[in-house]
C-alpha cells in the first residue's frame, strides 16, 4: 500500500472554469476519496424574494445561470403559473419549447467543446463553440440576447417568432446538424479520445440512484429519466424518447449529451411546424399569487425543482431553485473513486458542473 | 363531487405531485419507507413563515415521474433528526437548511458547521434576530 496524501484540486483550475474545490484523497496517484466544497460564489438569490415582487424574480431568477437562463425563468414562470391556475397560450407554450431546446443546444455544444479542450483536443473545441456561435446568433435574432434571454412573463412569452425568424432557425439548425455529423466522427471514433473516455469515471445505474444524480449524467448511466415526458411548456405536443446509454463512465455521457443536440434540432422542428394560427403569446394575469407549488423540469444538465410558496401579496414568503449539479456532486464524488489523478480534470467535466447554478 | 374540469396542459404535473404532512416524529420511518418504495430522494428544502419552519423532503419515482413531498412543521427551537444516515443523497440539503435557515438538525453523517456556503451572516432567511437581543 502506497502513502496516502491529499491534493487540493481548484477552486481555480485551468480545466475548470467553475469554482469548486475537491480535497483529493490519493494513493500512489489513484483518488481513494474525493471531499467536496463549495460556498465560493453564493449570492443569495432567493432572499431577494423579501424585496422584489413576483414579476420582478423572473429576471432575477434567469441571473440564476448564464447558459441555462431561459430555462431558470420558464420553470419560475410555471411555477407560477400552477399556483394562478393560469393556462399559457400553446403558441407560448410552443415558443417556451423552441427556446428552451435552443438553450440545450448551446449549453450542450459549449459542454462538448470544454469536453475537448480537456482531452487535449483544441482545433475540436474551437469547431465546437464555432458551431455554437450560430446557436447563440438564433438567441439574439429571436429574443434579442445571446444569454440573458428576458422573455418569460407570467402569464406567457414577451416576445414571438415570426415565419421569417422561423425560416433563418430551421436554415441554421439543419447547417448545425450537417456540421456536427462531421465534428462527431471525432468524438465517437478517434482512438485517443476513447483511450481518454472508455471504461473511465464509472457511476454505476444503482449508485446514480442512490446518490440521486439526473440529467444526462443519469441517462448515460442507465436511469431512463427525462422530465420533458411530463408535458411543461409544449413538450406534450412533441415526440421524445429520452436518449440513455447503459456504458456508464465517460464516453456515454458524451454520446448522450451529442445525440441530445440531435434530438433538440428534432424538437424545434416539429415545435415550430405545430405554432398555431393564432398569435396569442400570453394572457393577462391579474391579482397576486397565494399557495405554493413544486414545478421540475429537465435543464440541459438535468433536472431543476423551483418551489414557490406565495401569501397573496407581490412578496413571496419563499422560492427555492434546486439545480442539477447539486443533485450530481455526490454523484461525482463517487464516480471519481479509484481513478487516476491525471483524469480528474476530465472527469470533473463530464457532470457538466454548474456551480453558480448550484450556490445561487 | 368535484366538477370534472377539462384536462390542462399543465395537469399532468400537478397530479404527479403529492404532499404529505407528517409529524417530526414519523419523518424517518416515512423516508425510509419510500427508499425501500424505490423511490428517489430529489430534494430538500426549508421555508420560514407563520412563525414555523416548513421543511419539505421531496422524493421521486423514476418510472412514473410521480413525486411525494413529505412536509414537516416544526417550531424554530425544535430540533429533527438528520435523514443522511440512510439516504447520504440528502447531506447537502441538510446542510443548507441548517445553514441558511438555521435548522436544527442534529446527526447529519458529515456536518459542515454551517461552512456550505461560507457566508458570514448567520440563518439569513431563519428567524429575524430581535431588537435587542435575547430576553
Amino acid at each position: 500500500m502506497g502513502k496516502r496524501s491529499v491534493i487540493p484540486f481548484g477552486p481555480q483550475h485551468p480545466v475548470l472554469p467553475e469554482p469548486i474545490h475537491l480535497d483529493l484523497v490519493v494513493e500512489d496517484e489513484r483518488v481513494i476519496e474525493a471531499i467536496p466544497s463549495i460556498g465560493f460564489i453564493h449570492r443569495g438569490l432567493e432572499g431577494l424574494v423579501k424585496k422584489k415582487d413576483f414579476n420582478t424574480m423572473t429576471y432575477i431568477v434567469e441571473r440564476t445561470c448564464g447558459i441555462c437562463s431561459f430555462q431558470h425563468g420558464m420553470g419560475y414562470c410555471e411555477t407560477l403559473e400552477h399556483i394562478m391556475d393560469v393556462e399559457v397560450p400553446d403558441r407560448a407554450k410552443l415558443l417556451r419549447t423552441i427556446w428552451a431546446e435552443l438553450n440545450r443546444m448551446h449549453s450542450h455544444l459549449l459542454w462538448l467543446g470544454l469536453l475537448a479542450d480537456g482531452f487535449g483536443y483544441e482545433n475540436l473545441f474551437y469547431q465546437c463553440w464555432r458551431i455554437r456561435e450560430k446557436v447563440l446568433d438564433l438567441h439574439e435574432l429571436t429574443a434579442g440576447a445571446r444569454l440573458i434571454f428576458s422573455v418569460n412573463k407570467v402569464g406567457g412569452v414577451l416576445r414571438d417568432i415570426d415565419e421569417d425568424k422561423q425560416k433563418i432557425i430551421l436554415n441554421t439548425i439543419s447547417e448545425v446538424e450537417k456540421e456536427l455529423l462531421v465534428i462527431e466522427k471525432t468524438f465517437f471514433n478517434d482512438y485517443t479520445v476513447q483511450s481518454r473516455l472508455k471504461g473511465v469515471g464509472i457511476l454505476t445505474k444503482e449508485k446514480a440512484h442512490e446518490l440521486g444524480c439526473v440529467g444526462p449524467f443519469a441517462r448515460a448511466s442507465g436511469l431512463n429519466v427525462d422530465l420533458r415526458k411530463l408535458n411543461y411548456a409544449g413538450y406534450g405536443m412533441i415526440d421524445l424518447e429520452p436518449i440513455t446509454s447503459n456504458d456508464c463512465d465517460s464516453y456515454a455521457r458524451c454520446y448522450v449529451r451529442l445525440k441530445e443536440i440531435y434530438q433538440s434540432i428534432d424538437i424545434i422542428r416539429q415545435a415550430i411546424s405545430k405554432l398555431p394560427a393564432d398569435k396569442t403569446i400570453s394572457v393577462p394575469v391579474k391579482g397576486n399569487p397565494n399557495g405554493e407549488f413544486i414545478t421540475r423540469l429537465e435543464q440541459p444538465r438535468g433536472e431543476a425543482f423551483y418551489y414557490v410558496k406565495a401569501n397573496g401579496t407581490p412578496y413571496l414568503d419563499r422560492m427555492r431553485v434546486r439545480t442539477p449539479t447539486f443533485a450530481n456532486v455526490l454523484g461525482l464524488c463517487e464516480m471519481l473513486k479509484n481513478t487516476e489523478l491525471a483524469d480528474v480534470g476530465l472527469l470533473v467535466l463530464t457532470i457538466d458542473p454548474c456551480i453558480s447554478c448550484t450556490e445561487r | 363531487m368535484d366538477e370534472v374540469k377539462e384536462l390542462k396542459t399543465n395537469d399532468k404535473m400537478r397530479q404527479l405531485s403529492k404532499l404529505e404532512e407528517i409529524p417530526a416524529s414519523d419523518l424517518l420511518e416515512r423516508c425510509l419507507e419510500l427508499k425501500r418504495a424505490g423511490l428517489r430522494f430529489s430534494q430538500a428544502c426549508a421555508a420560514y413563515y407563520e412563525d414555523k419552519f416548513h421543511l419539505t423532503y421531496t422524493f421521486s419515482n423514476y418510472d412514473t415521474l410521480e413525486i411525494i413531498s413529505l412536509r414537516v412543521v416544526i417550531d424554530p427551537e425544535e430540533e429533527i433528526h438528520s435523514i443522511t444516515e440512510f439516504i447520504p443523497a440528502a447531506i447537502f440539503y441538510e446542510n443548507e437548511m441548517k445553514e441558511i435557515f438555521g435548522v436544527k438538525i442534529k446527526l447529519i453523517t458529515n456536518d459542515l458547521n454551517n461552512k456550505l456556503y461560507r457566508i458570514n451572516v448567520e440563518a439569513p432567511l431563519g428567524v429575524a434576530p430581535q431588537e435587542g437581543g435575547k430576553e
